[in-house]
């Protein structure tokens, strides 16, 4: 089963009297394996795709399906239920609970679902941590860490509940290169040794020969 | 929840300004409804303790005791009604007070009375009195004689009695004889012959309906208005004043506590707005935020009313007997329930702000 499928997926904004068209008749399949590359030029939709199949935004026309849910018309409610069990963010700017520590803002969505053992919990996210070399980072506070640091733990809060989609959005865009590379590469591995699906949204086509494949979108349209 | 109260753990310092804020006003609250508490118990119990339902006036008098005569061919007339069970004479002198060991005069009321006031023994013989207890605090002991009035006219106290004090002078209780006398000296103009009282209190016949009485005791006199216990109450001079002065200042002050919230939450909401995006984008949902809110609201309410009651109970402490504060129970339960109400109607300013923030928001598309 893939992991996400889009079927004529069309998203615009009013603007005025007409609308501007972020996303035109997307068609896309992502098997439950496969890392996808996003290119292409900035306002061209790579962020509009991406929070549609993430069930941020609604799409205007077409089927969104999603490991096998089709949530094109779920409600807002259940979408915010689908967020927390089934897809993994790793937004642009990182954005930890600045009161929560490095092992806790992991652990975050796990708390909202309020369910689980807590100590399994812990164990899993200390686990995520070791592997993302933070294991001795567990209890500190996002202020005391570095940038490179806190996109670690952006992406061992998106790995906890073991997605079956994982979303990423520019991760590497306030990291220099060198930074940049090590954040993606980590994010590939990771991704990888789980073998789930991820979609890469990045306008640095130097980051792409991490990925499985690679789509490049201009002006809304996905180029096959 | 664990959110909620992990944030205010962690950030305690961003919450401190507003708990002192609330708990200073939690202070100013209680010191208002102790000092209204306090006039009003100080001032009306010598009428609250009366156990008749009706007291009769003369019209004259305008509903005031101390300028009120009642004859006792009146209250012939009044006994003689369908309804009156029985009567019973009562007056009042107010005078200072002049107690052993001590250089200040006292405010003392001295009640003559015959019986029928509640907590108050049957009226002791002549030259004795029953002490309102908050005399103890000017220095009065039970056997101590209290010279009272100008002439300085001795009463042995025998025994303490409870909330009995009028228009905050304390109470001391005697036979109606022991009273004419003091009047007669205290305020020649305004002395009474034998017999003569200043208020007949009116106990009525049971089934009988109290204000069909008072209504056919005045037609029967002619020349009395006789009104219910908490109608005198609240005739004394200054009560209803006071009361509406108090009521009004403390409607206020809950105001300014639910602004003070209402705006704590609604900057602290304002700020951390990407971060609600961040974490509704994450699965959280509404109701888990406002949640968090709400416990957030709560908590800064009652670590403020805890802090304000034991701030409130040490001033209590330190404020010289003198000063009329009363802090009951009541009164603090009163507080209580104002300070969360007008918390939680200040936090729920912020409810809408949060509903709508779009958990789309995190992830930077359209802002
Ligand atoms: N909320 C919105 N209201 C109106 N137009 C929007 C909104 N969000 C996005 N757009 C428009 O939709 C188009 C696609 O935006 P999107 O954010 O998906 O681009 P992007 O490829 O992620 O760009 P970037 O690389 O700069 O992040 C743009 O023209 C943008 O202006
Ligand atoms: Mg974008």
């Amino acid at each position: 089963m893939p992991a996400l499928v889009l079927q004529n997926v069309r998203k615009t904004y009013p603007s005025g009297d007409s609308e501007i068209v972020a996303l035109d008749r997307a068609n896309l399949e992502v098997p439950d394996d496969q890392i996808l590359a996003l290119v292409g030029p900035s306002g061209s939709g790579k962020t509009t795709l991406l929070s549609i199949a993430g069930g941020l935004l609604s799409a205007t026309e077409g089927h969104v399906v999603v490991g096998g849910h089709d949530i094109t018309e779920y409600s807002a409610k259940q979408l915010t239920e689908f967020r927390r069990a089934e897809v993994g963010f790793v937004f642009q700017t990182v954005n930890l609970v600045p009161f929560l520590t490095a092992r806790e803002n992991v652990m975050v969505a796990t708390e909202l679902a309020g369910r689980g053992n807590e100590k399994a919990t812990r164990a899993r996210a200390d686990q995520l941590l070791e592997e993302l070399g933070l294991a001795h980072r567990a209890e500190n506070l996002p202020a005391q860490l570095s940038g490179g640091e806190r996109q670690r733990v952006a992406i061992g809060r998106a790995l906890m509940n073991e997605p079956k989609l994982i979303l990423v959005d520019e991760p590497t865009s306030a990291l220099d290169t060198s930074l940049g590379n090590q954040v993606m590469a980590l994010i590939v591995g990771e991704v990888k040794q789980r073998s789930t699906a991820a979609i890469i949204v990045t306008h640095d086509t130097r980051m792409t020969h991490y990925a499985d494949r690679t789509v490049e979108i201009t002006d809304g349209i996905l180029a096959a | 929840m664990r959110l909620a109260l992990r944030e205010l753990r962690r950030s305690r310092r961003r919450f401190v300004p507003t708990t002192v804020a609330l708990a200073l006003l939690v202070v100013l609250l209680l010191m208002l409804g102790g000092l209204l508490d306090g006039l009003y118990i100080g001032s009306t119990g010598a009428l609250r303790s009366q156990d008749d339902e009706l007291v009769a006036f003369d019209r004259a008098a305008r509903e005031s005791t101390l300028r009120s005569r009642v004859e006792p061919a009146t209250r012939a007339e009044i006994e003689a009604v369908p309804g009156v069970r029985s009567t019973s004479g009562f007056g009042i002198a107010l005078v200072g007070a002049d107690v052993p060991r001590t250089d200040e005069l006292a405010d003392a009321a001295v009640m003559g009375y015959e019986g029928r006031v509640g907590g108050v023994p049957a009226p002791p013989a002549p030259g004795r009195a029953w002490a309102d207890r908050s005399l103890e605090a000017r220095g009065v002991r039970i056997g101590d004689v209290v010279r009272v009035g100008p002439t300085r006219i001795p009463l042995r106290v025998i025994g303490w009695v409870d909330d009995t004090n009028y228009l905050q002078q304390g109470g001391l209780w005697v036979e109606p004889g022991t009273w004419r006398t003091v009047l007669a000296e205290s305020r020649p103009g305004a002395a009474v012959g034998d017999d003569v009282f200043q208020n007949v209190w009116i106990d009525v016949a049971s089934g009988a309906d109290p204000l069909r009485v008072a209504a056919a005791i005045d037609a029967a006199t002619g020349t009395t208005r006789t009104i219910t216990r908490a109608e005198a109450v609240l005739a004394l001079p200054g009560i209803r004043e006071q009361n509406a002065t108090f009521t009004q200042i403390i409607g206020v002050t809950f105001l300014v506590a639910g602004l003070v919230v209402a705006l704590f939450f609604a900057l602290l909401t304002l700020e951390r707005t990407p971060m609600l995006g961040v974490l509704k984008a994450l699965g959280a949902s509404s109701r888990q935020l406002v949640g968090a809110l709400m416990t957030q609201t709560v908590a800064v309410t009652v670590v403020a009313f805890v802090v304000g009651g034991v701030v409130a109970l040490g001033l209590d402490r330190l404020i010289p007997p003198e000063v009329p504060l009363v802090v009951t129970p009541g009164r603090a339960l009163f507080v209580a329930v104002g300070i969360f109400v007008a918390a939680v109607i200040g936090g729920a300013v912020s409810l809408r702000r949060i509903i709508r923030i779009d958990p789309a928001s995190a992830i930077g598309t359209g802002t």
